[in-house]
């Protein structure tokens, strides 16, 4: 989460002061990411140097409030448009888990598939409960929380089907040695 | 208090060198007012477990006891009216009779036992208004969108004094917006004292239920221990 481009975000609305920052953006993230004030006032700062928002002259402290620039709108444009970089495959520890569970002894992978498996359908059980009551549910908030649903689907569903394709393959013959990874998987860069 | 019971419930298809288990020694209680998602792989026996639970098959061994009643006691005439009073199912594939209306559909079960036709109607009539269909209740089928015919398949389901609610991927064949209006009409359901078992293989619907169980091969693998409070989760999240 770029703190910096939410604070442009809300700067881009009119001239704030840094409370009111704080507060805007636990409310537009559904409070569920907080952020503490000392931090939105270092991250001031640095847009200030960087040319991206301007401080009210005549206040100080608590009293100062900040605009955003033209630099800023266009800082803001830019990074609103670029897509984050999921070019290459994350690090993941819980795939780290299973392709190290494979190669150790007397560990069943499927026991660790289903062990992950479950804490992650029990993490969405609790994201699910705040969605339940649809009446007093925050568009941004609901935003969010989908988001989170999803996210945690998606490593389920890669586990259902790292189970179903370690099945098939305990049911084939085993391979002859395996040659050499082509070129283009080694080529594959993975993101720390 | 357990509404739904399964006991060491093994089944068993085939014979001899053809023999296949679906089930090993199932054991399963559902509450008054729970809702639980059985959560496996295609075959691993959710709808069987599904079906025997709602005495459309019988199990090879074991027991399953539906309010109390042990279900091998019952003659299938006894079977027969309980499924019809006390147990509604919802299908993928929503089931329901082309040539009836939203509301005949709805009705049909009370009607055929013995309730007369007014009064089912009625009943029918009500269960469509809980779940915000009274508009729709004129409407054969064919003349709703997939979202409505499921939702008509839950009032059906739950009509009367149904207190055993059966559902087998009930969201399998609609998006995303109509699988959660799904799942909170199930949900409602279960807050009004029904005892639900849902089978799939999606954990976002999943992750409605108050417990979900994990089937493998036909045995009970694993299941969730009740979460703890959603606000555990709104804690601190590092930023960049």
């Amino acid at each position: 989460m770029s703190v910096r481009h939410a604070l442009l975000a809300l700067l881009s609305e009119g001239p704030k002061y840094g409370l009111q920052l704080q507060k805007e953006f636990e409310a537009r993230t559904g409070e569920v990411w907080p952020l503490n004030v000392g931090q939105v006032y270092t991250t001031l700062q640095r847009l200030e140097r960087d040319g991206f928002v301007e401080s009210d002259e005549n206040g100080e402290g608590p009293q100062n409030s900040f605009h955003i620039t033209t630099a800023g709108e266009g800082e803001l444009d830019q990074w609103l448009h670029t897509p984050p970089d999921l070019s290459s495959p994350p690090r993941d520890e819980l795939v780290i888990k299973v392709l190290v569970a494979l190669r150790v002894p007397d560990i069943d992978v499927f026991e660790v598939i289903q062990s992950h498996r479950r804490y992650l359908v029990q993490l969405m059980q609790q994201w699910t409960r705040l969605k339940e009551d649809e009446s007093d549910l925050d568009i941004s908030f609901a935003l969010v929380v989908d988001a989170e649903l999803y996210r945690l689907d998606s490593v389920i569903r890669w586990l259902d089907t790292a189970e179903g394709r370690l099945k098939r393959a305990s049911l084939e013959p085993p391979k002859p040695a395996q040659l050499p990874l082509p070129k283009m998987r080694r080529n594959i860069g993975v993101r720390p | 208090m357990s509404y739904l019971e399964m006991r060491y419930v093994t089944k068993e298809y085939g014979e001899g060198s053809n023999e296949v288990r679906a089930l090993s020694d199932i054991n399963l209680s559902v509450d008054e007012g729970s809702l639980v998602a059985v959560m496996g792989a295609s075959g691993s026996g959710k709808s069987t477990l599904l079906t025997i639970a709602g005495s459309l098959e019988e199990p090879t061994s074991g027991d399953v006891l539906v309010g109390g009643v042990a279900l091998s006691k019952m003659s299938r005439n006894d079977k027969a009216r309980m499924r019809r009073r006390s147990v509604g199912f919802v299908f993928q594939d929503y089931n329901l009779l082309a040539g009836l209306s939203a509301v005949e559909n709805v009705s049909l079960p009370l009607e055929l036992d013995g309730i007369p036709a007014k009064k089912a109607r009625v009943a029918g009539m009500n269960a469509l208004e809980e779940l915000g269909l009274a508009d729709r209740a004129s409407r054969y089928p064919d003349q709703l969108s997939g979202g409505e015919r499921q939702r008509v398949s839950i009032a059906r389901a739950v009509v009367g004094e149904r207190r055993l609610l059966l559902a087998d991927e009930p969201s399998g064949a609609l998006d995303s917006a109509n699988g959660e209006a799904v799942m909170r009409l199930v949900l409602a359901a279960c807050r009004r004292g029904v005892a639900a078992v849902v089978v799939t293989h999606d954990a976002q619907l999943a992750s409605w239920a108050d417990r979900v169980i994990f089937l493998r091969d036909g045995h009970i693998v694993d299941q969730t221990i009740p979460p703890s409070g959603p606000e555990s989760l709104l804690q601190s999240t590092p930023h960049q």
